[in-house]
C-alpha cells in the first residue's frame, strides 16, 4: 500500500473547488437494542448479549424500541429537521458474516427525519451552514475478529470470529447534503461538524458520544471540481474515520490526492477508501459497482412509525439548549476573551468547565485548570480528556484550595497528578501528603530570619526600595518550606520585617 | 385401531374432562397409530413420544388431584416442522436445517405447552413451505390417506395427512398462499387460515412475512375453533400481531345458523378450470345454504386475475430476503468447498447444497423482482395489485357477509404429475391466494367427493379481516347439514389405509 | 370475462438471460453450475413471463400495500429481557472458537 502522490494543499485549492459530504453514525445509549430486549452493551463477554432476534435465528421477529425512536426524533429536531409523519423500516439486503440476517433493518425511502440545517463554526471563527439531508434509524452489525496471518488484519487472515453483542445496537445515521464553499477550511469544517453532532447527541443524553469507542463514527465523502464547473466530481467515501483529528487529516489527504490525479489528467474512481491513522493515508477499498444492489424493500415484519404531532412537540419542548446557543450564553457569562473561549470550544471542554463553575469554581480558574493542565496531560498521554480520571467537582475543589491559599499553583499541579492517579480527592490528597502551605506566620518569620542571617544586606536594599533583592530571601524561604508556602505572604512578611527594623 | 383416534378433538376433550379416558391413553393411542402408519404416510419428520407422554402423565396426575386445567389439557397435537421447538429438531423440510434444535419455542408452541397439550411430533412440509404437494420436502413426500399414490396437498401435507390418517386429532399448520386450506381440501379435513395477525408468527420460520399465518388443521370445524382459541392473541414479539381479541371461535362454531346471511359467490372462481366433480359439489352446497335461509349473491373480483402473478412476485421477493440468514454461520448446514475457500464461497456452496430446486428458483426469482431497475415493474406493481384485490374484496363484502368458492380447482393429483411444471403447480392456489394477499381469514371444509375420482373436494369460506367468527359459524352449519345428508362425517368415507403400500 | 387462469398466458419475452441468472445467483449467494444456469433461465423465463402480467393490472395512481392489515406505531419498551447464554447462542453453529462463531476468512473487503 504505497503512499499516493499528493499535490501541495494550497495549489490544490487554487485549482479545485472542494465538495464534502458527511455520514455520521451515532450509537444510541438505550438500555436495549433496536429490535430486541438484549442489553445494549457490547463490551461484555462475546455472544452473551444476544437472543434469537439479534443472531437472526429462523422464526424470530423484530420489535422496535420506543426509546430509540424518541431519541431519533430528538436528534432530528435538534438538527432542524422535519419529522416524517409516516416512516417505514426497510431491509437492505447483502451478505456479510457480521450481519446476522444478511440484511440490515434500516430506513430507506422514508427516514424519520429529513431536511435540516446546522451552523458550524470553524476555528477561524467563520461559520458555515451545513444542510442535513436526512437522519434515519438502523441497526449496528456484529464485530469480526480476524485471526491468523501476521497483522491481525483481514488480509492474510486464516479465519474470522464473530461476536454479535453489537448486532442490533440502535444507530442513527445523519447524512449531509453536499457541502460547498468551505474552501481551505473544508477539513476543519468536517471535523467541527462531527464535533457539533457529538455535542448535540451528548447534550440530548441519547448517546455516550465517545468517538474512541465507536459511539460516533464518520464516513467522509470528498470530491473536487474545477472552479466554475457545474457538475460535481467523482467522490470517494473514506470509511471509519474515528477521531476529530483524523477526519480533518483524512479530508485534507483526499483533497491533495485527488488534486494530484485530476491535475495529471487522471480520473477518480468512485470507491470506498480506508483511513490509516498510523500512516496518515487513505487506501483503496472496494469500488462501488453494480454488485451494490441492496434490493431494498419495506420490512414486512415491522409496521410504520407515525409519530403524532403531540409526541413531536413534547420531545421538542424537552430538548436541551442548542449547543451553539449555549456557547453564546456561556461566552457572555464567563467573560473570557474571544481567544480563550475559542480555545475552550476547540478543546471540547465546555461541559467540563460549565460543570466546574457550577461546582463553585471561578470561570477563569476552571478554564485554566482544564485547558492548561488536564488537556496537557490528556495530550501527552494521547487520551481523550473524558477518559482521564478527574471530575469537574474535583477540579472545582482544587481551584477552591488554591483560591483559599491552602495550596499554591505548583502544589496544585502535583495534587492534580495525584487525583489523576486515583489517589483521592484534592482535599484528601493535600491532607494525606501534608501538602498544605505553611500559613503559620511564626514559622515563616523564623525562616525569613534564618535567611536574613546569611544575607543581612537584603533588609537595607528593601528599605531603599530595591525590591528585586527580596527574591533571594523568598527563594530561600520557599526552599526551606519545601515549596509549601505562599510566596506572596512570604514577601509581605519580609517587607513588614524590613520596615519594622 | 383404537376407537379413540377416530374421535373428534372436541369429543376427546369431553372424555378427558370427565376422566373417562386418560391423556396417556389418548396420547399412546396416537403414538401407536404413528408407529403403524407413519412409514406409509410420512406425515411426521420427528416423533416426540417421550415428551408427549410426560405431558400426558402430568395432566392425568393433576386432573386426578382435582386441579383446574386448561380446556384442551391432555389433548395431543402435531406441529408443522416450520415452527420452532426447543425439544425437537426443526427443519422446515430443508436439508439446510437438518438436525437443528432451536434455542427457543415459537409463541404458538409455548401456548400449546401452557395449555398442557402433549406434542406428538413435527410434521412434514414442502421445503420452507414452498409447494402444494410436499414433493419438495427434502425428507420425501407425505402421502394422502385417501390414496397413497396421491399428494396430501402442500405445503402442510404432513399435518393434513396426520389428521386425515388419524395420527393426530389436531395439528398446527401455516398458510402463505393456501398451505393449510389446500391440504385440507384434498384430504377431506378442515383447514383454517385466521386473519393475518390473529395468531403470532414468532417462531414460524418465515416464508413470506406479509402473507404467512399460523392456523389450525383438524377434522371438524368445532375442533379448529377450539385450537384457534388456544393459539390466537396478541404477541408483543410479533409487531404485526393484532392488538385486539377476535372473540371465541368455539362459540361461533356453536351458532349453526346462516338464516338471513348473504353468501357471495366469486364470479372469477366458478368458471372454467374447475374439475366438474368439484364444481358439482360446490353447487350442491350453495343449494344447501340457500335452503337453510342464506341469500346467495354473485360478487365480482376482477383483480383476482392478477392474484397469482402478484403472489409469485411478493412471495419470492420476501422469501429471498427471509432465507438469506441460512448462511452456515450461526446454525444449520455448512459445506466447505475444496481448497482454502473464503466465507463467500462457503456460503454459496452451503446454499447450493442445502436448498432444493424450488427454493433456489424462488430465491432467484425474488432477487430479480427486488433488484434495482426491476423493482417498480415487478415488486412495486405486485404491491399495487394487492391494493386492488383488497378493494375488490371490500366491495364484495359490502354485498355479502362471507364469500365462498371451491378451495382448489381439482382433487388430489398424483405424485409427479405437476412437479416439473411450476406454473401448473402454482394454479392449485388460485382460490386461496387472494385471502393471503388481503390478510383476510379463510377456511376450507370437506365438501363431498368428486364423482369422477371419488376423492375429497373442499369448499372455501372467506370473511372480512377480523371476522374469523363468521367462518366458524357458516363452516359449522354447513358441516352439520352435510353430515345429515351423508349420514356420517366425510372422513369416514376414507378407505382403510393400506399400511406398507 | 377475465379469468385468473389467464395467468399462464405469455405477454412478452423474458429478459432472464443466463448471464442475468448467474448475477442473481451470485447476489443470492447460491453457487450454480453452467447447466443449472441454463435450466434456471429457461424455467424462470416462463414464470417471469406470467408474473409480468402485474404490469397490466394497474392503471392510474394506486398505492402499494406492503402490509395486509394496516397498523402503525407498535413499539417495545426499552426494558432488558433475558438473553441466551453464550453456550446456547453457539449451540447450533457449525464451528465456534473463544465464545465466537468461527467462519472462513473474508477476503473480498476490508
Amino acid at each position: 500500500m504505497a503512499k499516493a502522490e499528493l499535490m501541495n494543499y494550497e495549489q490544490a485549492l487554487e485549482q479545485f473547488e472542494v465538495v464534502i459530504g458527511l455520514e455520521v453514525h451515532v450509537e444510541l445509549n438505550t438500555k436495549t437494542k433496536m429490535f430486541c430486549g438484549c442489553r445494549n452493551d457490547f463490551g461484555d463477554e462475546p455472544n452473551t448479549n444476544v437472543c434469537p432476534i439479534c443472531i437472526g435465528l429462523p422464526g424470530s421477529l423484530p420489535a422496535v424500541n420506543r426509546r430509540a425512536v424518541e431519541s431519533s426524533i430528538a436528534i432530528g429536531l435538534s438538527l432542524g429537521c422535519s419529522i416524517a409523519p409516516n416512516g417505514r423500516f426497510s431491509r437492505k439486503n447483502y451478505f456479510y458474516p457480521d450481519l446476522a440476517k444478511n440484511f440490515q433493518t434500516s430506513q430507506y425511502d422514508e427516514p424519520i427525519a429529513f431536511e435540516g440545517t446546522i451552523d458550524i463554526e470553524v476555528p477561524s471563527g467563520n461559520v458555515f451552514t451545513v444542510a442535513i439531508e436526512r437522519a434515519h434509524m438502523e441497526e449496528d452489525a456484529g464485530k469480526l475478529t480476524h485471526v491468523g496471518g501476521n497483522t491481525g488484519r483481514i488480509h492474510g487472515a486464516e479465519y474470522s470470529l464473530v461476536d454479535y453483542n453489537r448486532a442490533g445496537v440502535p444507530l442513527v445515521e445523519i447524512v449531509t447534503k453536499p457541502v460547498l464553499g468551505a474552501g481551505a477550511e473544508a477539513p476543519e469544517l468536517a471535523a467541527a461538524y462531527v464535533r457539533s453532532i457529538r455535542e448535540i447527541v451528548k447534550a440530548l443524553g441519547v448517546s455516550d458520544a465517545r468517538m474512541e469507542r465507536g459511539n460516533v463514527r464518520c464516513d467522509a465523502n470528498v470530491s473536487l471540481r474545477r472552479h466554475g464547473a457545474e457538475k460535481l466530481g467523482t467522490r470517494t467515501e473514506t470509511k471509519n474515520v474515528n477521531s476529530l483529528r483524523s477526519i480533518e487529516r483524512a479530508v485534507r489527504y483526499e483533497i491533495q490526492r485527488q488534486a494530484h490525479i485530476l491535475a495529471a489528467g487522471g480520473s477518480i474512481t468512485q470507491e470506498t477508501r480506508h483511513w490509516h491513522e498510523d500512516r496518515g493515508i487513505t487506501s483503496s477499498g472496494r469500488p462501488k459497482s453494480d454488485a451494490d444492489d441492496y434490493r431494498y424493500f419495506p420490512e414486512p415484519d415491522l409496521v410504520p412509525v407515525q409519530p403524532s404531532h403531540e409526541l413531536i412537540e413534547s420531545i421538542r419542548a424537552s430538548l436541551p439548549e442548542n449547543p451553539a446557543d449555549r456557547r453564546k450564553r456561556l461566552a457572555g457569562e464567563w467573560g473570557f476573551s474571544e481567544l480563550e473561549f475559542r480555545d475552550v470550544v476547540n478543546s471540547g471542554l465546555l461541559d467540563q468547565i460549565e460543570e466546574t463553575v457550577a461546582a463553585g469554581a471561578k470561570p477563569q480558574a476552571a478554564r485554566k485548570w482544564w485547558t492548561g493542565e488536564v488537556a496537557r496531560v490528556a495530550n501527552s498521554e494521547e487520551k481523550d480528556v473524558a477518559d482521564l480520571n478527574v471530575t469537574p467537582a474535583q477540579i472545582a475543589e482544587l481551584a477552591s484550595l488554591v483560591e483559599a491559599g491552602k495550596i499554591n499553583d505548583r502544589i496544585g499541579r502535583e495534587v492534580l497528578a495525584a487525583v489523576l492517579a486515583g489517589e483521592g480527592s484534592p482535599a484528601e490528597i493535600v491532607s494525606a501528603k501534608g501538602l498544605e502551605v505553611v500559613s503559620d506566620d511564626g514559622a515563616l518569620l523564623a525562616a525569613i530570619d534564618e535567611a536574613l542571617s546569611t544575607q543581612p544586606d537584603v533588609i537595607d536594599a528593601i528599605r531603599e526600595g530595591r525590591m528585586q533583592a527580596a527574591g533571594a530571601v523568598i527563594g530561600a524561604v520557599m526552599k526551606a518550606m519545601k515549596g509549601q508556602a505562599d510566596a506572596a505572604r512570604v514577601r509581605e512578611l519580609l517587607i513588614e520585617r524590613a520596615n519594622a527594623q | 385401531m383404537s376407537d379413540l383416534i377416530k374421535k373428534n378433538a372436541s369429543e376427546l376433550v369431553d372424555l378427558l374432562a370427565k376422566r373417562e379416558v386418560s391423556s396417556v391413553e389418548v396420547t399412546q393411542a396416537h403414538l401407536d397409530r404413528i408407529a403403524a402408519v407413519n412409514g406409509t404416510l410420512n406425515s411426521y419428520l420427528h416423533v416426540t413420544a417421550d415428551a408427549a407422554l410426560k405431558v400426558a402423565a402430568d395432566v392425568d396426575r393433576r386432573r386426578a388431584a382435582g386441579e383446574s386445567l386448561p380446556k384442551l389439557a391432555g389433548l395431543p397435537i402435531a406441529v408443522k416442522d416450520n415452527l420452532t421447538t426447543t425439544d425437537a429438531p426443526t427443519t422446515a423440510g430443508s436439508k439446510i436445517l437438518e438436525g437443528w434444535v432451536p434455542q427457543y419455542d415459537a409463541t404458538v408452541v409455548t401456548k400449546l405447552r401452557n395449555e398442557l397439550m402433549p406434542i406428538l411430533g413435527k410434521t412434514n412440509l414442502d421445503e420452507f413451505a414452498m409447494g402444494s404437494s410436499t414433493e419438495f420436502s427434502a425428507y420425501g413426500p407425505s402421502r394422502n390417506p385417501w390414496d397413497t399414490d396421491r399428494i396430501p396437498g402442500g405445503s402442510g401435507g404432513g399435518s393434513s395427512s396426520a389428521v386425515a390418517g388419524f395420527t393426530a386429532p389436531l395439528a398446527l399448520g401455516s398458510d402463505t398462499g393456501g398451505s393449510i386450506r389446500f391440504p385440507g381440501a384434498v384430504t377431506g379435513t378442515v383447514g383454517t387460515k385466521p386473519t393475518y395477525g390473529a395468531v403470532s408468527r414468532y417462531g414460524l420460520i418465515a416464508l413470506a412475512s406479509s402473507l404467512d399465518q399460523v392456523g389450525p388443521v383438524s377434522r371438524n370445524v368445532l375442533d379448529a375453533a377450539l385450537l384457534q382459541d388456544v393459539i390466537a392473541g396478541h404477541d408483543p414479539h410479533d409487531s404485526t400481531s393484532l392488538p385486539e381479541s377476535l372473540g371465541s371461535m368455539a362459540e361461533a362454531a356453536a351458532n349453526r345458523s346462516v338464516a338471513g346471511m348473504r353468501i357471495g359467490v366469486i364470479k372469477q372462481l366458478t368458471g372454467a378450470g374447475f374439475q366438474p366433480g368439484v364444481k358439482a359439489r360446490f353447487d350442491e352446497s350453495l343449494e344447501l345454504l340457500a335452503k337453510n335461509g342464506a341469500e346467495i349473491v354473485e360478487v365480482d373480483c376482477p383483480s383476482f386475475e392478477y392474484a397469482i402473478a402478484a403472489y409469485y412476485l411478493i412471495l419470492p421477493a420476501e422469501a429471498s430476503s427471509n432465507l438469506a440468514k441460512f448462511d452456515s454461520v450461526r446454525f444449520g448446514l455448512r459445506v466447505t468447498p475444496e481448497g482454502n475457500p473464503t466465507i463467500e464461497r462457503v456460503m454459496a456452496a452451503t446454499r447450493e447444497a442445502g436448498f432444493g430446486p424450488e427454493v433456489k428458483r424462488r430465491i432467484i426469482l425474488g432477487t430479480y423482482a427486488l433488484s434495482s431497475g426491476y423493482y417498480d415493474a415487478y415488486y412495486g406493481s405486485a404491491q399495487k395489485v394487492r391494493t386492488l384485490i383488497q378493494r375488490d374484496l371490500a366491495a364484495a363484502f359490502a354485498k355479502a357477509d362471507v364469500l365462498v368458492s371451491p378451495t382448489a380447482p381439482t382433487t388430489a393429483f398424483k405424485f409427479g404429475e405437476k412437479i416439473d411444471d411450476p406454473l401448473a403447480m402454482y394454479l392449485n392456489d388460485i382460490a386461496t391466494i387472494p385471502a393471503n394477499l388481503a390478510g383476510i381469514p379463510g377456511m376450507s371444509i370437506p365438501n363431498g367427493l368428486a364423482d369422477e375420482d371419488g376423492l375429497p373436494s373442499g369448499l372455501q369460506i372467506l370473511a372480512p379481516a377480523r371476522e374469523d367468527a363468521r367462518l366458524y359459524r357458516v363452516g359449522a352449519a354447513l358441516e352439520a347439514w352435510h353430515e345429515e345428508v351423508w349420514g356420517k362425517r366425510m372422513i369416514d368415507f376414507a378407505p382403510e389405509l393400506k399400511v406398507g403400500a | 370475462m377475465a379469468s385468473p387462469f389467464a395467468f399462464t398466458r405469455k405477454l412478452f419475452m423474458s429478459e432472464l438471460t443466463p448471464d442475468l441468472v448467474r448475477h442473481l445467483a451470485s447476489l443470492a449467494r447460491i453457487q450454480v453450475t453452467d447447466d443449472e444456469v441454463e435450466r434456471l433461465a429457461a424455467q424462470l423465463a416462463v414464470i417471469v413471463d406470467s408474473v409480468a402480467t402485474v404490469n397490466k393490472a394497474v392503471e392510474g395512481d394506486v398505492p402499494a400495500t406492503s402490509h395486509p392489515i394496516a397498523m402503525a406505531n407498535v413499539f417495545r419498551e426499552d426494558v432488558v429481557e433475558p438473553s441466551l447464554t453464550q453456550e446456547q447462542a453457539l449451540s447450533g453453529a457449525a464451528d465456534s472458537d473463544q465464545g465466537r462463531f468461527r467462519v472462513a476468512a473474508i477476503l473480498d473487503e476490508e
